[in-house]
C-alpha cells in the first residue's frame, strides 16, 4: 500500500499538469495564542499544487508558527487544517507526514553522524515502517533504498551518497532537508527559509531544484530573501504581527502600499 | 557485505567471547566466580546501552528490572524442588518486561531530566517494596534454596552458571547487534539523533521508544535471574540507586554508542573496583576503595571522552595529528 503511494506519488510528479490548481492543503481561520500574544490570528490560506507559495514577513510575523500549525507540530487555539480534502486539524504530526506532508526546517535537522544515504533511507522508512518486519535490516529494504536514492538524486546530491551528512556545506545540507521531504513522498511541501546563509551559486541552484519540485507538488515556502520570493513564487502571502495583510500575486503584492509600508519599503 | 571495521568489531568480539570461554580452564574458583558476575553485569549494561547509547534516553532506575529479574527468580522457585529453566527464566525476563512497560508508558511522556528523574523514582518504589514488605524479605533479603535446571545443565555448579551465563551474554550481544542494524533499530538511532526530524518524517517515537524501554527492561530483568541463581541470595540492594549508576558509570567508561563499550566497561568498572578493594594492594587504605574508584573513572573520563572503546582511534589521532573521529552514527557493535 505505501508503495502504491509512492508510485502514485511518483505518477503525479511525472503528470503535473493533470491536477494542476488542486487544493493539496488548506487551513482556515488559524489562530494560535500563547497566553496573551496572539502568534497567528485567523489567518487562511490554500496551497495548490504545481504552485509555490511564499509566506513573508518580519522577524515574529508568526510565519514559522503558521507553518508549526500547518504540520501538525503545534495545535491551533481555533482554526482547521484539510490535508488532501481531509480534515486534520485533530491528526499528530506524523500522521499529517504518512499522509502526504513533508517539511523543513529554519535550522538544519539532519542526522549529521549518518551518511547523505542514510539520512534519505532513514526518511523514507518512515513511509514504509512495516512493524511486523520490525528485525529486517535496513539496508535491505528495495522500496526505502528506491526511494532515498530517487530522493537524492532529485535534490542533486546522488554523487555525496556516502558522505557523512556533517561534513556537508552549508548549502548541500539544505539540499539534503530537501531530500529527506522527497524521500518520505510527499504531495505537500512545508519550506522554512530554505535558503537561509546561501551565497548566490547556492541559491540558484536550491531555485532551480524548487521550480522543478513545484511540479507535481505544492509547496509553502517562508522566506526572507525577497529577490529569490519574487523570482520563484506564484502567490504570496505577507504577515504582519500574525495576521495576513496581503495575499496576492507577486506583481500585485509588490505594488500594494499596504505591503510596501508594512514590509517591502522601497522594494 | 561488511565493512573492514565491522570485521574488525566483529572480530573482537569474538576473541572476547574465545577469551571467556577459556578462561575457566587456567581461573581458579575465585576467578570464575568473579568473571560470572562481570558477565552478568556485562548483559545488564548491555540493556542500558540500548537505551541511552541507542535510543538517546538517560535511565536511571535501570537496577528495578535487574531487582525485578532476581526477586521474581526466587519468589517463583518452588519450596523443595528445582524449577525448569524453560519456564523460570521466561517468567522472570516477563515480569521486569511488564514493570518496564509499566514505568515507559508514564516516564517517556517526560523529556530530559524529568525523565531521569521519573524513571529514578519508579525504582526507589520497587526498592522500598523490596526494602519495608514481606514480600521482599526486608533488608535481609531471601535465600533461593533449589536453583533451576534444564536436563544436565547444572545451574548450582560454578561451571555451570559461568557456561550459561556466557551464553547469555553471546545471544543478547548478538541479538542487541542485530537489533541495531534493523528497521527498528535505525529508527531508534534517528530518534537518538533528532526526534522532532524523525516526528516530521512520519514516524511516531513514543511506541518505538516504549518498545526500546521494554526491550531493555526485560534484557535487565535476565541479568538479575541469572545473578540470583549465581548467588542464591537476592536482597533490597539490588534495586537500589547505586547499582543504576554503577551501570551507567560502565557503559560511560566503556564509552556510549557501542555495544562493544558496555561489555568493556563492565570489565574495567569490576576489576577496577576488585584492584581498589585489594588489601594485598593497598593495605588498610583498601576499606577507601570508593575513593580510589572514584578518582580513576574521573580521570579516564577527562582523558578518554569516548571512552575505552574510543583508546585506538584516540591513539592514531594522536600518532597523525588529528582527531579520533567518533563513529557514533553508524549501528552499535
Amino acid at each position: 500500500m505505501a508503495d502504491a503511494r509512492i508510485d502514485a506519488a511518483a505518477a503525479a510528479a511525472s503528470t503535473p499538469q493533470m491536477s494542476r490548481g488542486e487544493v493539496l492543503l488548506r487551513g482556515q481561520g488559524l489562530t494560535r495564542r500563547w497566553g496573551g500574544l496572539v502568534a497567528v490570528n485567523e489567518v487562511s490560506l490554500e496551497i495548490e499544487r504545481g504552485t509555490v507559495h511564499a509566506v513573508i514577513g518580519t522577524n515574529g510575523a508568526g510565519k514559522s508558527t503558521l507553518i508549526n500549525l500547518l504540520s501538525g507540530e503545534v495545535p491551533p487555539s481555533a482554526g482547521r487544517v484539510e490535508l488532501l480534502g481531509q480534515d486534520v486539524t485533530d491528526w499528530t504530526q506524523p500522521r499529517r507526514a504518512r499522509a502526504g506532508l513533508g517539511r523543513s526546517y529554519q535550522r538544519n535537522t539532519i542526522y549529521p553522524s549518518f551518511s547523505v544515504f542514510e539520512n534519505c533511507r532513514l526518511a523514507a522508512q518512515a513511509s514504509h515502517q512495516k512493524p511486523w518486519q520490525w528485525w529486517r535490516s535496513a539496508q535491505r529494504c528495495e522500496v526505502s533504498r528506491n526511494a532515498a536514492l530517487k530522493a537524492a538524486r532529485r535534490a542533486g546530491l546522488d554523487d555525496l551518497l556516502e558522505r557523512e551528512a556533517g561534513l556537508l556545506s552549508h548549502g548541500q545540507k539544505r539540499q539534503l532537508e530537501i531530500a529527506m521531504c522527497l524521500a518520505t513522498a510527499p504531495q505537500v511541501l512545508l519550506l522554512d527559509e530554505p535558503l537561509a546563509g546561501m551565497g548566490a551559486e547556492e541559491t540558484d541552484r536550491m531555485l532551480a531544484l524548487l521550480d522543478e519540485l513545484k511540479d507535481g507538488h505544492a509547496i509553502l515556502l517562508v522566506e526572507h530573501d525577497m529577490d529569490a520570493v519574487f523570482r520563484i513564487a506564484d502567490r504570496i502571502t505577507v504577515m504582519v504581527n500574525g495576521s495576513v495583510i496581503a495575499c496576492d500575486t507577486p506583481e500585485a503584492v509588490r505594488k500594494s502600499p499596504d505591503v510596501q509600508r508594512a514590509y517591502l519599503g522601497t522594494h | 557485505m561488511g565493512t573492514t571495521t565491522d570485521r574488525g568489531k566483529l572480530a573482537f568480539v569474538i576473541a572476547c567471547l574465545a577469551l571467556l570461554a577459556a578462561y575457566p580452564l587456567v581461573g581458579g574458583k575465585f576467578g570464575v566466580d568473579l568473571v560470572t558476575k562481570i558477565m552478568i553485569y556485562a548483559i545488564f549494561a548491555l540493556s542500558l546501552e540500548l537505551l541511552v547509547g541507542g535510543t538517546g534516553l538517560v535511565c536511571f532506575g535501570h537496577s528495578a528490572f535487574f531487582g525485578i529479574g532476581a526477586y521474581a527468580a526466587v519468589l517463583l522457585s518452588p519450596q523443595g524442588a528445582s524449577p525448569s529453566l524453560l519456564w523460570i527464566l521466561p517468567a522472570c525476563v516477563v515480569a521486569a518486561g511488564v514493570y518496564a512497560a509499566f514505568v515507559g508508558a508514564l516516564s517517556l511522556r517526560t523529556k530530559g531530566v524529568y525523565f531521569i528523574m521519573v524513571t529514578l523514582a519508579f525504582a526507589q518504589m520497587a526498592y522500598y517494596v523490596a526494602h519495608d514488605t514481606p514480600l521482599g524479605g526486608g533488608t535481609d533479603g531471601i535465600y533461593l534454596y533449589t536453583k533451576p535446571v534444564l536436563g544436565p545443565l547444572d545451574l548450582d555448579s560454578a561451571g555451570g552458571i559461568y557456561g550459561f551465563t556466557l551464553a547469555c551474554l553471546a545471544a543478547v550481544f548478538g541479538a542487541l547487534a542485530v537489533l541495531s542494524r534493523s528497521r527498528f533499530g535505525r529508527a531508534l538511532a534517528g530518534i537518538r539523533v533528532n526526534e522532532q526530524r524523525m516526528r516530521a518524517t512520519g514516524f511516531s517515537t513514543y511506541p518505538y521508544k516504549l518498545a526500546a524501554f521494554v526491550v531493555s527492561g526485560a534484557i535487565a530483568g535476565l541479568a538479575g535471574f541469572l545473578f540470583a541463581v549465581k548467588d542464591g541470595f537476592v536482597n533490597p540492594e539490588l534495586m537500589s540507586w547505586h547499582l543504576s549508576g554503577a551501570v551507567l558509570i560502565m557503559i560511560i567508561l566503556g564509552g556510549i554508542g557501542h555495544l562493544r563499550g558496555a561489555l568493556i566497561g563492565a570489565f574495567a568498572f569490576s576489576l577496577l573496583q576488585e584492584f581498589f578493594k585489594s588489601e594485598a594492594i593497598f593495605g588498610a587504605f583498601a576499606k577507601h576503595w570508593t575513593l580510589g574508584l572514584g578518582l580513576a573513572i574521573i580521570a579516564s573520563v577527562a582523558l578518554l571522552p569516548r571512552g575505552l572503546v574510543g583508546v585506538p582511534a584516540q591513539v592514531r589521532g594522536r600518532l597523525t595529528g588529528r582527531r579520533g573521529s567518533a563513529g557514533s552514527g553508524g549501528s552499535h557493535g
